[in-house]
């Protein structure tokens, strides 16, 4: 049994950045997500595990000294919320291009524009679907517990350095904000610059004689082989959509109909499932816990017996549009969410059920 | 018979010049007449020279140096336009003891990576910064850069630089200089050989700055013609450089050791 303590989200994530052997965090203070650095910079982890922690100018900058710190062989993390994610998409773009492991954290808060500091889940399409320029994925999870704001910490670290891509935690203000028992994983030590450089062939670490030099680029200006490495690169995606996928299901095997939520959307949904249950409508939740590679195939699991599927997100409805490529038209399909901050209660999500239910007979 | 001659030439003790091994084999992309083959050259010179290539990082700008790393044959990173210092900063902070230094030019630093800039030096970073200064965004074909001076004509100002609407060149070194954190900032140039030998010892200085004493950030401008996008040949570029360039930019050492050797107020012309 790890270290059990009540922390907010974004204090649990700090501090497994800190027990992850995370060798720097750079980052911008933007609500609500600030707890992160204040977090780390109070622990001043260099004193102990040697982790950097810096306050930069910018997202701009903080994305950017993620970029050299990764290409240099270390593990590097930022975070942000919603606007300063916007400010970030060149440098993840880069970063993808040039196959770098790292991890950003991204708060979500609602917009658009500078928007509110309350929670939203409006991010999905700038995670999932690019976001920056050019063909690319982002590792996501999803988490949507405290419990899991530090457990996915670790668990992006590694997804990341096992692909050479970029890690996204989408989280969002409740999540970040919120207050439960965690359990801490005990520290892991940070890996010496001969490891580093004995696990990434790749980095630029400096020259050794008689070793080729190391170059960190997303530059290729002849066509074809940008097309190669474009190929390489849909290879790879393929490979962590048919390994990676995870997400948690409750009540899903006998449901007729099942709402899909991630995030602190899915707890909501967690109790509108039991409510429906009692009424006696056979309702189940599926959870994402990765939101690239999405659960299509687990989705797909269940339309021998499902009748309809209700995304529930804080948003426009973004994620419904993946789950209707999942279903891909074989039962309806439906949104249901608040925006703006405002969120939806366990009776809200019911009564949507209810209506879905009948719209479909 | 043409061999002969030539195996009689070819002897250590006629060697007048050679490549250092740091550059690789590959032409220079650049134009005849460029300073950017030289300012690399004498770059990994000085790296050889220092014996320093295995604990050094380069991160290579976007601007006509933006394949700097085909050239140089040391570990490199290329940055996104303008972040080359908080690249480098990502870098150095990690690896404190390796020598990590950003070439970048005018646009790159003086524009869109103003930001990046002026918080690198902020912080003083215990990096090196070249800065590359040829008034013109050359890449992309002659645009106007934030260091265009007044009057001058480029794809971007046809007319001539307003400054009235276009704003006045900007002397970034000057600015950076009167930073706390900065340890060392000077202005050179490679148009003739002795200014060469003048800007490969300042880039040595400031490259072992990084190892020695107090930890700050160094910067070292070099003044360069870029005869394309200035349309003219090589030979006059460097003339007119020296004609007008340096009356705006002028040569010589502005910081050292943290003290400003010049008055920290920029006169209007």
């Amino acid at each position: 049994m790890g270290e059990l303590r009540l922390m907010k989200g974004n204090e649990a994530l700090a501090e497994a950045a800190i027990r992850a052997g995370v060798d720097a965090y750079y980052g911008y203070p933007i609500t609500p997500q600030s707890e992160i650095m204040e977090h780390l910079m109070a622990e001043n982890p260099i004193k102990t595990t040697g982790m950097v922690v810096l306050q930069a100018e910018s997202e701009t900058a903080s994305i950017n000294m993620v970029y050299g710190a990764a290409a240099a062989g270390k593990k590097a993390m930022t975070s942000s919320s919603s606007p300063g994610v916007s400010l970030m998409q060149e440098g993840l773009s880069y970063i993808a291009g040039a196959e770098l492991p790292c991890v950003v954290v991204n708060v979500v808060r609602g917009g658009p524009g500078l928007g509110t500091i309350q929670p939203s889940q409006a991010d999905y399409f700038q995670t999932v679907k690019g976001g920056g320029h050019g063909d690319y994925k982002l590792i996501t999870l999803a988490p949507a517990s405290v419990q899991e704001m530090a457990d996915f910490l670790k668990l992006a670290f590694d997804l990341a350095f096992k692909y050479r891509n970029p890690a996204m935690i989408l989280s969002d203000g409740v999540i970040g904000q919120m207050m439960e028992k965690v359990e801490l994983f005990d520290y892991i030590p940070r890996l010496s610059d001969e490891q580093v450089a004995e696990n990434c062939p790749w980095a630029t670490t400096g020259k050794k004689k008689g070793t080729q030099r190391r170059i960190i680029t997303s530059l290729n200006l002849v066509p074809h082989l940008q097309e190669q490495f474009n190929q390489h690169l849909v290879e790879k995606y393929k490979t962590i959509q048919d390994t990676e996928v995870m997400c948690e299901q409750l009540d899903c095997e006998d449901a007729d109909y099942i709402i899909v939520a991630y995030g602190s959307s899915a707890r909501t949904s967690m109790k509108a499932v039991q409510m429906a249950r009692e009424k006696g409508l056979k309702a189940g939740l599926l959870r994402p816990q990765t939101l690239w590679p999405f659960p299509i195939k687990q989705i797909q699991s269940h339309l021998s017996h499902a009748k309809g599927f209700l995304s529930v997100e804080m948003s426009a409805g973004q994620m419904v549009e993946d789950v209707r490529l999942a279903v891909n038209g074989k039962v309806p399909v439906e949104h249901y969410g608040r925006m703006g901050g405002m969120i939806a209660s366990p009776a809200d999500i019911l009564q949507a059920l209810e209506n879905f239910k009948q719209s479909i007979n | 018979m043409e061999n002969n001659i030539l195996d009689q030439i070819i002897k250590p003790e006629n060697c007048v010049f050679k490549k250092t091994r740091l550059l690789t084999d590959k032409p220079f992309h650049y134009c005849p007449g460029c300073g950017h083959g030289v300012i690399h050259r004498i770059t990994m010179e000085v790296i050889e020279e220092l014996g320093i290539e295995e604990q050094t990082i380069g991160v290579a700008p976007v601007g006509c140096a933006v394949m700097a790393y085909d050239y140089m044959d040391i570990d490199v990173q290329e940055a996104a336009h303008g972040r080359a210092p908080a690249v480098a900063t990502g870098i150095k902070r990690v690896y404190p003891n390796k020598y990590v230094f950003t070439y970048q030019g005018d646009g790159d630093l003086a524009a869109i990576g103003t930001a990046e800039t002026m918080h690198c030096c902020n912080r003083g970073e215990n990096i090196l910064i070249i800065f590359v200064n040829n008034g013109i965004y050359g890449m992309t074909g002659g645009q106007m850069a934030p260091t265009t001076l007044e009057g001058a004509k480029t794809a971007t100002c046809p007319y001539g630089r307003d400054v009235s609407t276009m704003g006045y060149p900007i002397r970034i070194t000057e600015l950076v200089a009167q930073l706390p954190a900065v340890r060392f900032v000077t202005r050179q140039s490679v148009h003739t050989p002795a200014a060469v030998r003048k800007c490969k010892n300042a880039i040595k200085k400031a490259m072992q700055y990084q190892s020695e004493g107090k930890q700050g950030t160094c910067i070292v401008e070099v003044l360069s013609n870029c005869n394309s996008g200035w349309k003219m040949s090589p030979v006059q570029a460097n003339k007119w450089m020296e004609e007008n360039t340096f009356k705006y930019y002028q040569p010589g050492d502005i910081k050292d050791n943290f003290k400003l050797l010049k008055s920290p107020v920029i006169e209007q012309q």
